[in-house]
């Protein structure tokens, strides 16, 4: 009898905290679409009246759909510059039995480790010290490093789990090392790299501490841009901004599922 | 060079590139940081540690320090409380409850940081959810302050960083022998008696490896500590951000830079080989 009743005290204790947890996941990211269809001039919640008028104002904002092209861009090198170096090392650090492959592995992921602002400072100091102008390029440049360890990671445990034999055959069956690499390798390893472009992207596009010291003038981007909108005043069209990169994330997460197993592949990270 | 050797270093060249652009952007700029940091002014005209010094004996620095520690920390601790209980249901339930949690947990991990504080600027500000609640509901007379307080930045903190904590903690959890807790229920334990003595003993590799990823998250986490905190509250990545752009005291930026990297990597490497030493769980191997 006794031992029931402490039983339910457990699973009802248990059951609220995770019915609190499951809410507090998913409660922030319907508020912000809720809010971002509001009537109203206020972040006021519930709104007062229903429209389109943020997404419309976003629309004629061009001080942010600039800064919010500017972010697609830089995202976009940074993911493909990420993608074709850090990939190339993985292939080669994922098989070597070298104590220098063990070296560079450590090193390659070692930006995660390091808190993101000391990285942004450091690498403004070193531009300036050597007197190189800040621009998109250095931009781009900042944004592979922090991306390069997720790619490092997730296209590494594909070539992990790609059996040896298969290539070994391959070669012995005549075809040239680039012909295998391309018929072989890639088809085989394509989701951890479907998945690491995937999070690559996010990663830079969501970034603010490297962007924050290295943004010049002509190069603000979409995050920076916000949080100093944020900073000043509540202002609405933040709503709709966010409204858009939920539906765009959301989007992209049901593409990259399909095609890379996404989900899987995170909780290998 | 035996000849195995130059196959075995061939097997490394696709690597170069990217060893050249990390040579580049990321050894050469820490390098420039450690160098700044040991300049006596802006000006760059004496080695010294005096940065260093400065901040040690400045009561403000150490209290930005341990208060941005703390927050790490305190955040730490409510995502541990919150995901376990989290992990348990994940862990005893079907198919279908088990994609919409890991849905769950993925849906803040890819929105955009920027996007999650701006949600809890919309719950916590004067016209949001909770005031409007709890004044339409009559429990309070006159709207509350809820944004820019410490409580709000660990609430919103807690739940920005949810996600962090749960993943591990439903991987320890799954990898638990199952047979361990039938065998403690076959034997009469109360479910609250066998999570406390051999669940969470067992998977506490996990607790602590989330503890350490959300600790190292929420001490840094620059944008949610800025907007949700507000500026009153100074933690230590808003403080490099003034020191640097704003003074443009630029050796003392850099020394605090190193001073806060050094105690977030010292707090994660050694709190993470404590645990390898001393705690035996299901992730010990």
């Amino acid at each position: 009898m006794q031992r029931s009743l402490v039983d339910r005290v457990y699973s009802a204790v248990v059951g609220t905290i995770t019915g609190f947890g499951m809410l507090l996941l998913l409660a922030p990211t319907l508020i912000v679409l809720v809010i971002s269809f509001t009537g109203g001039i206020t972040l006021k919640f519930p709104p007062p009246s229903w429209s389109l008028r943020w997404y419309l104002e976003l629309l004629r904002s061009q001080e942010i759909m600039e800064p919010a092209l500017t972010s697609l861009k830089i995202a976009a090198a940074a993911t493909i510059l990420s993608a074709v170096l850090g990939g190339a090392a993985a292939l080669g650090l994922a098989r070597s039995r070298l104590k220098i492959a063990r070296i560079l592995d450590a090193l390659f992921m070692s930006p995660m480790v390091l808190p993101a602002m000391a990285f942004g400072l450091s690498l403004l100091l070193v531009f300036n010290l050597l007197g190189i102008r800040l621009s998109a390029a250095t931009l781009v440049l900042g944004h592979t490093v922090i991306c390069v360890p997720f790619v490092i990671r997730m296209v590494g445990a594909s070539v992990q789990q790609l059996n040896p034999v298969l290539i070994t055959c391959s070669l012995s069956l005549g075809a040239s090392r680039w012909y295998t690499f391309r018929r072989i390798t890639l088809p085989l390893i394509r989701r951890g790299i479907v998945a690491s472009c995937f999070v690559a992207f996010l990663t830079s596009f969501d970034n603010v501490p490297v962007s924050l010291f290295l943004a010049d003038a002509r190069t603000e981007v979409l995050p920076i841009k916000l949080w100093a909108i944020l900073e000043g005043s509540l202002d609405v069209r933040v709503a709709a901004v966010s409204g858009v990169i939920v539906l765009v994330t959301l989007a992209g997460l049901v593409c990259a599922e399909i095609f890379g197993g996404i989900s899987r592949q995170i909780g290998n990270r | 060079m035996s000849p195995a050797d130059t196959t075995a270093s061939r097997q490394l060249l696709p690597a170069l590139p990217l060893a050249a652009l990390f040579f580049a952007a990321f050894v050469l700029p820490l390098t420039a940081l450690v160098l700044v940091s040991l300049f006596r002014d802006p000006q760059f005209s004496d080695l010294s540690l005096v940065q260093y010094v400065r901040f040690l004996s400045d009561p403000f620095s150490l209290k930005v320090l341990s208060d941005t520690l703390w927050l790490g920390a305190e955040v730490a601790l409510a995502t541990l409380v919150l995901a376990y209980p989290l992990a348990l249901v994940y862990v005893a339930s079907g198919q279908f409850m088990r994609t919409l949690i890991t849905f769950l947990i993925m849906l803040p991990l890819l929105t955009s940081t920027v996007v999650r504080t701006f949600a809890w600027i919309v719950i916590l500000g004067r016209d949001g959810i909770v005031n409007s609640a709890m004044l339409s509901l009559g429990f309070w007379q006159a709207p509350a302050r809820l944004l820019y307080t410490w409580e709000g930045m660990v609430l919103a903190l807690t739940q920005i960083q949810l996600p962090l904590m749960a993943l591990p903690v439903i991987n320890s959890l799954l990898r638990l022998d199952g047979n361990l807790t039938r065998a403690a229920e076959g034997l009469g334990a109360s479910r609250a008696r066998i999570f406390i003595t051999i669940v969470l003993p067992l998977t506490l590799p996990g607790a602590i490896a989330g503890w350490l990823l959300v600790f190292a998250a929420a001490a840094t986490a620059f944008i949610t500590q800025t907007l949700v905190g507000g500026g009153r509250i100074i933690l230590m990545p808003s403080y490099i951000y003034q020191q640097a752009v704003g003074v443009q005291d630029w050796p003392f930026a850099a020394a605090l830079s190193l001073i806060f990297t050094l105690a977030v990597t010292g707090i994660v490497f050694a709190v993470g080989a404590l645990s390898r030493r001393f705690v035996r769980g299901v992730d010990a191997a």
